[in-house]
């Protein structure tokens, strides 16, 4: 378990004081996905950063597992940060090295590794994880974003560790490779257990892949819970600015009467003739009434949300999620509304 | 005056010369050369490595008038002309070599004048280093001196090949100039008939053979220094 204890950031600028995290205070369930999403300059990035102390907090605690991690030494943070590892936004690959020795390259760090054959077969076992074991001997530059990004995967995992951490990182990348990421990050969490914390700022990589989240505004969680809890219902100024960037009248959502409210995220359907909600009204008889959408095509596929009134209860509700899940593109869920 | 200049007495002694002292300069001028290169790189890149991770937001931070006094030796170093710190550095060459004059005594000098510049151009070439790349090391729990040796030194090595062929030509440069007060080669050569002795044709034949160093030394090190790099696709 993570927990962050009232952790503050200032930074001593020439124009004054820095102000990044203010107060910030978080717990993180062990096999958690964790979303912490914020606009940019919100201190997403710093507070990251505090937890594996690349940046030194100035105030309050970052506790993993029952260990203050401000208390290390340099020496016991080394240590402690072959549990806690990293991807990034820019992949970050040593780009004189082929992408097997990537991988190798923490066992190397830790020396806890001395066999060089020993070190090469684990970070082949690591690159197949990832499904690129036929890229063993290519460098980084002859790899796409995607392609690079699983590569950093499989050196973050080489260490075998408690924690990944993942600093934007499929910002840099298109929707099809985000969606593979997101799903291969997914698929080790439930495989090993491992805690992942996601930095973003994209609503849809919280939606598809996260059970908590936090929303961050000026240094400060603005939010936190689950991803169905917060987005249906955000509270928040800053939560709403990010359900609703196109603006929203304010008014909280609700069902109407009668109706039961479920949430559904787009991850990249492709797009047929007939609209997917038509379609299920007229192969089901489920008329759903649309209280929001946001959604976007790309490439032919669609991404965003869209909130459904259903009535007719349990059954119809629990029919139209099926219906709607049958591709593995769209994730739906019902939406609870305590009022 | 073009006769004069062409004439077969006149041939006829450049040829002479080409051919007896000609072989042992040019050993020499590559000699000195490329042992003063060795002895600058492993003074020059060590210095380099300091000067960038020594800094203030650097990997293994020095004391601020630590990086202040290294900064200002090296400044101090390169901005005495070469021919000025030659006969500066005379007691030191007394010392190691035994003599002041000569092939050997002149590598003295030469490393003296080559490794501040050497380590100024390994700075520029570790400062080429994606700081991001550095976070991700820190992030795996790399050390400083794994950083360096891991990270910050292999990742430029396209970068060092490149600069040291400009140091390798520059101390080619300095080498021949080295000629004029003792040492030896094809600089020698060219002061002492050209300079002393009006042989002009000579001189530029010695200037010729120069030329042809320059350029073998250029085109090896940027083959070299494209080969070692990675980060071009298709390779």
């Amino acid at each position: 378990m993570i927990e962050i204890k009232n952790l503050s950031k200032t930074y001593r600028a020439a124009d004054g004081a820095v102000e990044a995290l203010r107060d910030v205070s978080l717990t993180i369930p062990d096999g958690d996905i964790f979303g912490i999403i914020g606009m940019s300059g919100a201190g997403k990035s710093t507070l990251v950063r505090c937890i594996n102390m690349l940046e030194r907090p100035t105030g309050g605690s970052v506790v993993i597992d029952g260990v203050d991690m401000g208390g290390l030494s340099e020496k016991q943070l080394r240590r402690a940060r072959r549990e806690i590892t990293m991807i990034f936004q820019g992949f970050n690959l040593l780009l004189q090295r082929t992408c097997l020795e990537n991988v190798c390259f923490p066992l190397k760090l830790s020396g806890l590794a001395g066999e060089r054959a020993w070190r090469e077969k684990r970070a082949l076992e690591l690159l197949e994880l990832v499904g690129l074991a036929d890229k063993a001997n290519a460098y980084p530059a002859q790899l796409s974003g995607g392609q690079q990004q699983r590569v950093a995967i499989a050196r973050a995992l080489a260490t075998n560790p408690k924690v990944l951490l993942c600093d934007e990182a499929t910002s840099a990348l298109d929707p099809t490779t985000t969606a593979s990421i997101l799903e291969l990050i997914r698929s080790i969490n439930e495989r090993t257990g491992i805690t992942v914390i996601i930095i973003t700022h994209q609503m849809s990589v919280v939606e598809s892949v996260c059970r908590h989240v936090a929303i961050l505004d000026g240094g400060r969680v603005a939010e936190t819970g689950e991803v169905g809890e917060v987005f249906a219902r955000p509270v928040s100024a800053a939560a709403r600015r990010l359900v609703f960037p196109e603006g929203d009248a304010g008014a909280p959502i609700a069902a109407e009467d009668g109706e039961r409210l479920i949430r559904v995220v787009f991850n990249g359907l492709k797009a047929t003739g007939t609209p997917l909600i038509a379609r299920m009204a007229v192969e089901k008889g489920i008329e759903a009434n649309i209280s929001y959408a946001s959604t976007r095509s790309i490439d032919n596929k669609t991404y965003g949300s869209m909130l459904l009134g259903i009535s007719g209860g349990e059954a119809a509700v629990r029919e139209a999620i099926e219906y709607l899940t049958q591709s593995k593109d769209v994730l739906a869920q019902e939406v609870q509304i305590h009022d | 005056m073009i006769d004069k200049l062409f004439s077969p007495e006149v041939l006829q002694e450049a040829a002479e010369v080409i051919r007896t002292q000609f072989p042992l300069a040019v050993w020499e001028t590559v000699y000195v050369t490329v042992l003063a290169t060795v002895f600058a790189i492993v003074i020059g890149l060590p210095l380099g490595v300091v000067l960038v991770a020594g800094e203030k937001d650097g990997v293994c931070p020095l004391p601020a008038w630590l990086m202040r006094a290294l900064n200002g030796l090296i400044n101090l170093l390169r901005s005495v002309p070469f021919l000025i710190l030659m006969v500066l550095v005379f007691p030191l060459t007394r010392l190691l070599v035994g003599t002041v004059v000569g092939t050997v005594a002149s590598i003295v000098p030469l490393v003296i004048a080559a490794f501040p510049f050497v380590a100024r151009l390994a700075e520029g070439s570790l400062r080429e280093v994606n700081p991001n790349t550095i976070e991700m090391a820190q992030s795996l729990g790399a050390s400083p001196m794994q950083i360096i040796t891991q990270v910050m030194i292999p990742e430029s090595v396209p970068s060092l090949i490149s600069n040291a062929t400009i140091a390798v030509t520059t101390i080619l440069g300095y080498s021949a100039m080295s000629g004029i007060i003792g040492g030896g080669g094809l600089g020698k050569i060219a002061m002492n008939y050209g300079y002393y002795r009006y042989k002009y044709l000579i001189m530029v034949a010695a200037v010729v053979l120069l030329i042809v160093l320059v350029q073998l030394f250029q085109s090896v090190g940027t083959r070299l220094a494209i080969r070692a790099d990675k980060r071009l696709k298709n390779r």
